[in-house]
């Protein structure tokens, strides 16, 4: 039977948005090499890399979350400005009530969780459009961080600075690396072999055909490359740098919500919710619940982020986390999911996310003016989405689509012709 | 009699997807003043050679040629197929909840003078159609306001506002009940006598038999035969025969009720409507269910079924307002979906698509949606256990698929419902309600679905069937309940049931005695 189109489920998985994800791998490849030369390979130094992923890893928090809240249906406007009241707040309290740093951290988090609560409750429990909520909050919040901070910069203690600024402590023999990073990067490098081995036994256990043997090993070699090299490169930048304190927590969320997104009953209900919520409320599906959940854990991961930040910067201000939203938005849909909900995954946003920000790190390298930077992020975004939406809704023009639909199974491909083209186009996208 | 000049003929129609043929060198003649079926089953390519008509696929998108009043016609758009006084009415109503019945006959085709939409000749046009299709409502009403046949109605009604010569119905009385089906087809008898030619598709094959002239049977996207109905000797079963190409000796399956003892009662229920909260839609309705025994619901569209069913299901229609449930001798308290699925109840909605799907799932995902928790430990998905459980239920009940990874929207109307069929039958449930089990599905998927329904009554299980079709009913059902205006009016054993006493039970208020 087909040839590509199985080689491609093969290598990135099974889920319903492999399409985008798909190409969005090679355009973060593609955007890779590309600035690679044009910056005479600044973009891959372990300097470039190190200050990248300081300084992008809160819009992908940020896109976590808002993936989350994407899937389920609704929007969240409010981010930036949940993400600065909570940065004002634990300034704040550290600078005048001498709250310790760990304290504060858990305060942020705190605030975040009742201003969670109070726009989920709204959300779900009234039912008000997450839109209006959320342009209500990005409001209230901005003016929040401003009435508590009097508009002004509140610095930030040395000690909470390590969530933003911080990187891993040197220990052991001098291999002139950061050993704790090594130590990272080959424990990711054991989990990568470990998953592709139980994913194998798991098809296997299902009764289907597990995966070519060939196609693992390929896959394998080009993960775990991945892997070393960007091990290295983090490892082996200016002494006292290593892959980033702010880093570590992004992998440790993407692996924890990836995992609650896709394995649990609970990151499940989400999808189901977004796809139907009629039929999942029918289902017992507890609507509010999860609709209120994902609003609230919106908001504590923009509080994270806005404490990232502060950190990093040492100072919370009145102008943080200006139109964090529409980042975080726009790598959650460039990364594949759906406008109406019910489709998306994690590693699809941070892909998405990762493309916007080394778009915008080497515009930056190569000198481009802020003002470029925005008019080619804008079209990125619109091109992307706008591409799938054709491909979807052309179906048979696409130029994958079209290269693999010959080769389908006979009982799939009369299945699609009787849904042809109302199914196609609006609801069964991906195949192709 | 045959004199009657071709108003249509459609030669060697091929149309293909890539990678399959949807319709394979298909000839439909249809002659001036008469009402011509389609019939076959889902999947036979019936809607597709519509679509071609109509020019949804444009020329050049299929072979063959149409001729249209003696000429060759290429159609573009559907448009211009609407110019030539072809008009195609889909199953799902293309009308806008919103508007009002004028703005809806109208809509894309707005009488204009100066540019500007000449409301007041569209006020007086819609009285002159709405008169030609007996509906009887103020024009301004909005169509949300209007029940579905009257619905039908007006999209007859703009079919006229577009001089329609050639009316083609796909799946008109699907969701009509026999009230409204029966007006809708005394219309399409009137129309004829005005020349107007009708296609109708339909699954409802007593009604193809009493209006149709002629019939044109498609089975696997190739013409099988044309029928003359008026010619005589044709009814339901040849018709039947000639879709699946076998005999079907029987409509149900052979089976022996094993019933026992009472299990599920529901005592003077009573539920308001969401919105006019003053009006009760379900009125004191007392029914019980025993163990191993089938219930029908019998009712014209609107009587309440689906809300007594839905309210009864945790809530999910309306507002409470008295009654009790008792489940084995205790009463039971469902406030919510999940305590309706804790306590064995399901409910298989008669609108799988909208409500009982989500059609961005795969199958395996949408088998175990309604208890994930079976196939979880601490939360945790078990693919594997889910992988195994779907496969059990595709061999189980035959769903039709190369894998259980494929997604349900790609699903023919007979294979969904099993999907959803299967989702319920996995929580395990002590009672069913099935809502309009076999709305928009074929012979074949209907009579495999009794089948399923049979076998669950045979596990000891109670099975509410809610239909809107009298004889499946009576062939599937041990005992019937028939509803009218939120009430109970009667309660009718299989032995006694026959149609006519049904429908007067159906369409009257006063309590016939308990038999």
């Amino acid at each position: 039977m087909s040839g590509y189109q199985d080689l491609k489920k093969n290598f990135f998985g099974g889920t319903t948005s492999i399409s985008r994800q798909f190409g969005m791998i090679f355009t973060l490849v593609a955007i890779i090499l590309l600035f690679q030369v044009l910056t005479n390979g600044l973009t891959l130094t372990s300097g470039n890399l190190i200050a990248v992923v300081s300084q992008y890893s809160y819009i992908l928090i940020l896109a976590i979350g808002m993936l989350m809240v994407i899937v389920a249906g609704h929007i969240d406007l409010s981010v930036g400005s949940v993400a600065a009241f909570t940065g004002i707040v634990v300034a704040k309290a550290m600078q005048n009530y001498d709250l310790p740093w760990p304290a504060a951290i858990l305060l942020g988090l705190a605030v975040g969780a009742v201003i969670g609560a109070w726009q989920g409750f709204w959300v779900a429990y009234i039912g008000v459009p997450a839109f209006i909520v959320t342009l209500a909050g990005m409001l209230v919040f901005r003016g929040g961080n401003q009435f508590i901070g009097n508009a002004d910069t509140v610095p930030i203690p040395g000690g909470f600075r390590t969530i933003g600024a911080g990187y891993l402590p040197e220990f052991g023999l001098s291999t002139g690396y950061n050993n704790p990073t090594l130590l990272l990067g080959a424990i990711a490098c054991a989990a990568v072999v470990w998953r592709e081995w139980r994913a194998r036994s798991t098809r296997q256990e299902m009764g289907a055909r597990p995966v070519p043997l060939w196609i693992s090993g390929v896959r394998l070699v080009v993960m775990v490359g991945v892997i070393v090299f960007a091990t290295l490169r983090f490892a082996g930048g200016r002494v006292g740098t290593s892959l980033p304190v702010s880093g570590i927590i992004l992998i440790v969320l993407v692996l924890a919500y990836s995992f609650y997104t896709r394995n649990t009953v609970g990151g499940r209900r989400i999808y189901a919710v977004g796809g139907n919520a009629r039929a999942a409320e029918l289902s017992g599906v507890k609507l509010k619940r999860v609709n209120f959940f994902v609003m609230m854990n919106m908001s504590v991961l923009a509080a994270l982020a806005g404490m990232i930040f502060v950190a990093r910067s040492a100072a919370s201000g009145p102008q943080d986390g200006l139109s964090w939203e529409l980042d975080a938005i726009a790598a959650v849909f460039i990364g594949g999911a759906a406008v109406s909900g019910g489709l998306g995954t994690i590693s699809g946003s941070i892909v998405g996310g990762l493309v916007m920000a080394l778009l915008n790190n080497g515009l930056q390298l190569m000198g481009v003016g802020v003002d470029l930077v925005q008019i080619i992020k804008g079209l990125v975004l619109l091109l992307a989405v706008a591409l799938d939406v054709y491909n979807k809704s052309q179906g048979h023009f696409s130029v994958i689509g079209s290269l693999t639909r010959p080769f389908r199974r006979q009982e799939t491909a009369s299945a699609a012709a009787r849904t042809a083209p109302h199914g196609e186009s609006s609801k069964a996208p991906a195949v192709g | 009699m045959s004199a009657a000049q071709v108003l249509l003929e459609m030669r060697s129609i091929t149309k293909t997807f890539p990678g399959v043929t949807a319709l394979a060198e298909v000839n439909l003649v249809v002659r001036e003043s008469e009402i011509h079926a389609i019939c076959g089953e889902n999947g036979a390519g019936k809607s597709t050679l519509m679509k071609v008509l109509s020019g949804v696929y444009p020329h050049g998108a299929y072979s063959g040629e149409i001729l249209y009043r003696g000429e060759e016609v290429r159609f573009g758009d559907i448009r211009a197929s609407e110019h030539a006084g072809i008009v195609i009415i889909h199953q799902e109503l293309a009308l806008v909840p919103d508007m009002s019945i004028t703005e809806n006959v109208f809509l894309g085709n707005e009488p204009r003078k100066r540019g500007a939409i000449d409301w007041k000749s569209a006020q007086r046009r819609v009285l002159e159609l709405m008169e030609q299709v007996g509906l009887k409502e103020d024009p301004d009403t909005l169509i949300k306001d209007i029940g579905v046949g009257k619905q039908q109605l007006v999209e007859i009604a703009k079919a006229f506002a577009k001089d329609v010569k050639l009316l083609i119905l796909d799946e008109p009385t699907a969701a009509l009940n026999e009230d409204d089906s029966r007006h809708l087809l005394d219309l399409l008898c009137e129309f004829k006598r005005q020349g107007i030619t009708s296609i109708i598709i339909s699954h409802k094959l007593n009604e193809i038999e009493a209006v149709a002239d002629s019939i044109t049977i498609l089975r696997d996207g190739r013409t099988i035969e044309t029928l003359d109905v008026r010619a005589g000797g044709v009814n339901e079963d040849r018709i039947v025969r000639g879709m699946v190409g076998r005999e079907l000796s029987s409509r149900f399956p052979e089976h022996t009720p094993d019933i026992s003892e009472v299990f599920f009662e529901v005592r003077d229920w009573t539920v308001r409507h969401p919105i006019s909260t003053e009006r009760l839609v379900c009125k004191g309705s007392s029914f019980t269910v025993r163990r191993g025994e089938i219930v029908g619901f019998a009712g014209l569209m609107g009587a309440g079924r689906t809300e007594l069913a839905m309210s009864l299901f945790g809530r999910s229609y309306g507002v409470w307002q008295g009654g009790h449930i008792y489940l084995n001798g205790e009463e039971i308290q469902l406030k919510s979906v999940s305590d309706a699925i804790r306590h064995g109840l399901a409910y298989v909605s008669e609108d799988r698509k909208a409500i009982g799907l989500n059609l961005l799932d795969d199958i395996k995902t949408s088998i175990v949606a309604a208890k994930p928790a079976k196939v979880a430990r601490y939360g945790v998905i078990d693919e594997a256990a889910k992988h195994r459980v779907a496969e059990e239920y595709r061999r189980d009940l035959r769903i039709k698929t190369p894998t259980v990874d494929e997604g349900v929207a790609k699903l023919s109307g007979g294979n969904q419902q099993k999907v959803v069929l299967a989702k319920w039958m996995f929580t395990d449930p002590d009672l069913l309600i099935l809502d309009e089990p076999t709305r928009g599905i074929d012979v074949g998927a209907k009579f495999e679905i009794y089948g399923i329904i049979q076998r669950l009554a045979a596990q000891g299980k109670g099975v509410v069937v809610i239909s809107s079709e009298l004889p499946e009913l009576i062939g599937l059902c041990d005992r019937i309940y028939t509803v009218f205006e939120g009430a109970i009016t009667g309660e009718v054993a299989r032995a006694e049931a026959d149609p006519e006493l049904l429908m007067k039970q159906m369409t009257t208020t006063k309590k016939t005695p308990v038999s």
